[in-house]
């Protein structure tokens, strides 16, 4: 069967769920082949093995954690080189996409990004995408050089697939052109014990309706009662409410959890990009002829200082 | 001395209107009104300011691939106070995908000479926020993108990146291509006086010919990708809505509940 490489997004060497998901998508159309670079690799590859990966190349040099983007390149070029894959998947993070894309131009090959569904094809991989703000749904291919393709958080659920999962050492080359982005100094952004925004199954977002930041604890004690991430509308992060990583949209995060709440949020179409193809999406506003109540299951026309608390005791008393 | 900026914009349907694709599954331009990405308005500003910032001299040109329609966007540009515009426009374009526009802009930013390219973070259309990294690679400068902060001195360029799990600092010689996000800063209204300069500002209109690309390498026919079918999303079913008349939370905790989230 034809082996497919699957860049693994880690934090030293904890793997992120979207590579998880990428390894039940990657067994739809072969087998997958793990490339795990830097610090971490002999806590990832059991992990990868147990998500079905028959392979897990590693590479580490300081150079992934100096320069930008390029020298994480070179090392799946490399791994492109020694495999021969029939595809190439990424996560759909901005990193993601940036060495999906320069992979795609050094192998002379198309890019498809930001896929919600991945399937066989008679002529290769078919990718399913979400596009104008999720009014619609494509089916495209990569029709020249070997498929790079980078798939959306949540997009399948993981599934346990144990397989060999050896571990080989990649011969990685950083060519002197790679490293021309120098990262001067790295800020990590502290934890906030709540689930990652683009990976939770329930996410609680306010917005301009919140009305300052001393009210958000209303919108987190909500989250907590729910064990969801909290998100912000732009409008909420403009105004220094909340932090720019929590904004969902269009150049926020996109979610797509199981349930998603929206308070305060008037549900503008850049809004909507980021969270329309949630399974289930519910809103509390007062305002009823707000936008946001045309995509809802469940809506509340109300005041979300009565409604929220109320709904947060609620919860935590059903929950018992 | 000088600093030569080009600025990469993006002419794309409104998002707002009813955005739809045409029978060749590639977006329809006639149906709903054009314009400048919002987006690429931020990399436009940024460009002013580095400009204003510049002890030397410098040049802002403003550049799309795109229908001639697209020449809107560059107005735009130009009337937020841009000096030129390159103008790639050619039948043959129609249904480029991100290569096929990588290598088209390349081409003429090659040809148009550069020692900086501001790119916007990702057009409204497309949002695939790849060009700024495939342009890097094609032009084998470095790329130094998804800034909220950019500035450029001594023949360098910095900028944050804020990423998921960090922020980091970023630097680079020039010749560079940045994105910058839509934290970088507002970007200017045109003035009335802006909008009046811009008219007689130069807009050059370049073909496939005069970048010696091969029509096969773009367009349609040329492209990397294919898109097989485009459904539009089925209308949502209408959802319950209530009023909150002191009952709303425990009728939403009901519905929560119904659906086993609690
Ligand atoms: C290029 C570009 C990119 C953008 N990207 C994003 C993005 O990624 N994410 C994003 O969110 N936006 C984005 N925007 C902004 C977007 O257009 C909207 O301005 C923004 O989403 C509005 O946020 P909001 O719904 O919180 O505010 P508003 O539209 O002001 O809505 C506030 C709502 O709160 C309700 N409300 C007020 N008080 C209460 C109360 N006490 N109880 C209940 N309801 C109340 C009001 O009825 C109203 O409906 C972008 C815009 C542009 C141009
Ligand atoms: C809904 C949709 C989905 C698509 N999916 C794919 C796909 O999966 N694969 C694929 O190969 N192509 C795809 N395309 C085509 C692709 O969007 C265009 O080829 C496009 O020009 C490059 O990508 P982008 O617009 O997403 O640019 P982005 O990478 O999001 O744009 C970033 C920046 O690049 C600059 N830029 C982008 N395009 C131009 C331009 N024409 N002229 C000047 N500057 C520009 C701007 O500064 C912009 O802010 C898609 C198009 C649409 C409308």
């Amino acid at each position: 069967m034809a082996e497919v490489l699957v860049y693994v997004d880690h934090v030293d060497g904890a793997v992120r769920k979207p590579t998880l998901e990428l390894l039940t998508l990657a067994r739809r159309i072969g087998e997958p082949v793990a490339v795990h670079l830097g610090a971490g690799a002999d806590t990832a590859a059991p992990v990868l093995a147990e998500h079905g990966a028959v392979k897990v190349l590693t590479a580490d040099a300081p150079e992934f954690a100096e320069y930008l983007v390029a020298p994480k390149v070179d090392a799946l070029q490399a791994a492109y080189d020694a495999v021969s894959p029939a595809a190439v998947l990424l996560p759909s993070s901005a990193e993601g996409k940036e060495i999906g894309a320069r992979l795609a131009v050094r192998i002379g090959s198309g890019i498809i990004t930001d896929a919600v569904d991945l399937e066989a094809g008679d002529e290769g991989p078919v990718a399913t995408q979400s596009v104008f703000a999720a009014s619609f749904t494509t089916k495209s291919r990569v029709s020249k050089g070997t498929p790079v393709i980078t798939v959306k958080p949540n997009s399948a659920a993981p599934e346990a697939a144990p397989a060999a999962g050896t571990v080989e050492q990649l011969a990685v080359t950083i060519a002197e052109s790679s490293k021309g982005t120098k990262i001067v100094s790295r800020t990590p952004r502290e934890s906030t014990g709540r689930p990652e925004l683009t990976e939770a199954a329930i996410v609680v977002s306010g917005g301009r309706g919140v009305n300052g930041a001393e009210n958000f604890p209303v919108i987190e004690a909500l989250a907590d009662s729910l064990g969801a991430a909290v998100g912000a509308s732009r409008a909420a992060v403009d105004a220094g409410w909340y932090p720019h990583t929590n904004q969902v949209g269009q150049t926020g995060k996109s979610v797509s959890p199981q349930l998603y709440i929206a308070a305060g949020i008037s549900g503008a179409i850049q809004h909507r990009a980021g969270m329309q193809t949630s399974k289930t999406i519910v809103a509390i506003n007062k305002d009823s002829e707000a936008p946001i109540f045309d995509l809802v299951d469940y809506g509340v026309v109300g005041d979300l200082f009565d409604v929220v608390p109320a709904l947060t005791e609620e919860v935590k008393s059903r929950k018992g | 001395m000088s600093l030569r900026i080009v600025v990469c914009v993006k002419y794309v349907p409104d998002a707002t209107g009813d955005r739809h694709f045409a029978e060749d599954l590639t977006v329809d331009r006639d149906d709903v009104d054009g314009l400048l990405s919002e987006l690429d308005e931020y990399a436009v500003e940024q460009a002013l300011q580095i400009k204003e910032a510049s002890d030397d001299d410098a040049e802002i040109t403003v550049l799309t691939v795109g229908p001639e329609d697209a020449n809107d966007a560059l107005r735009k540009a130009l009337s937020m106070g841009a000096d030129k515009a390159v103008h790639v426009e050619d039948d043959d374009l129609h249904g480029t995908d991100a290569l096929g526009t990588s290598l088209v802009l390349a081409k003429a930013i090659e040809k148009t000479g550069y020692d900086l390219v501001v790119c916007g973070m990702a057009s409204t259309d497309g949002t695939m926020g790849v060009l700024p990294a495939l342009l890097a690679e094609r032009l084998g400068v470095p790329q130094v993108t998804q800034l909220s902060e950019v500035s450029v001195a001594d023949g360098k360029v910095t900028g944050r990146r804020d990423g998921d799990t960090a922020s980091e600092q970023l630097e680079a010689a020039l010749p560079a291509v940045v994105s910058v996000t839509d934290q970088s800063g507002e970007a200017r209204y045109p003035s009335f006086k802006g909008i009046m300069a811009a008219k007689k500002k130069p807009v050059e209109s370049l073909d496939l010919d005069d970048l010696d690309i091969d029509a096969d390498e773009v367009g349609l026919e040329g492209a990397w990708t294919k898109v097989e079918d485009a459904a539009e999303r089925p209308a949502r079913t209408a959802g319950t809505i209530v009023t909150d008349e002191g009952e709303g939370a425990k009728q939403l905790a009901e519905f929560l509940a119904g659906q086993k989230f609690i």
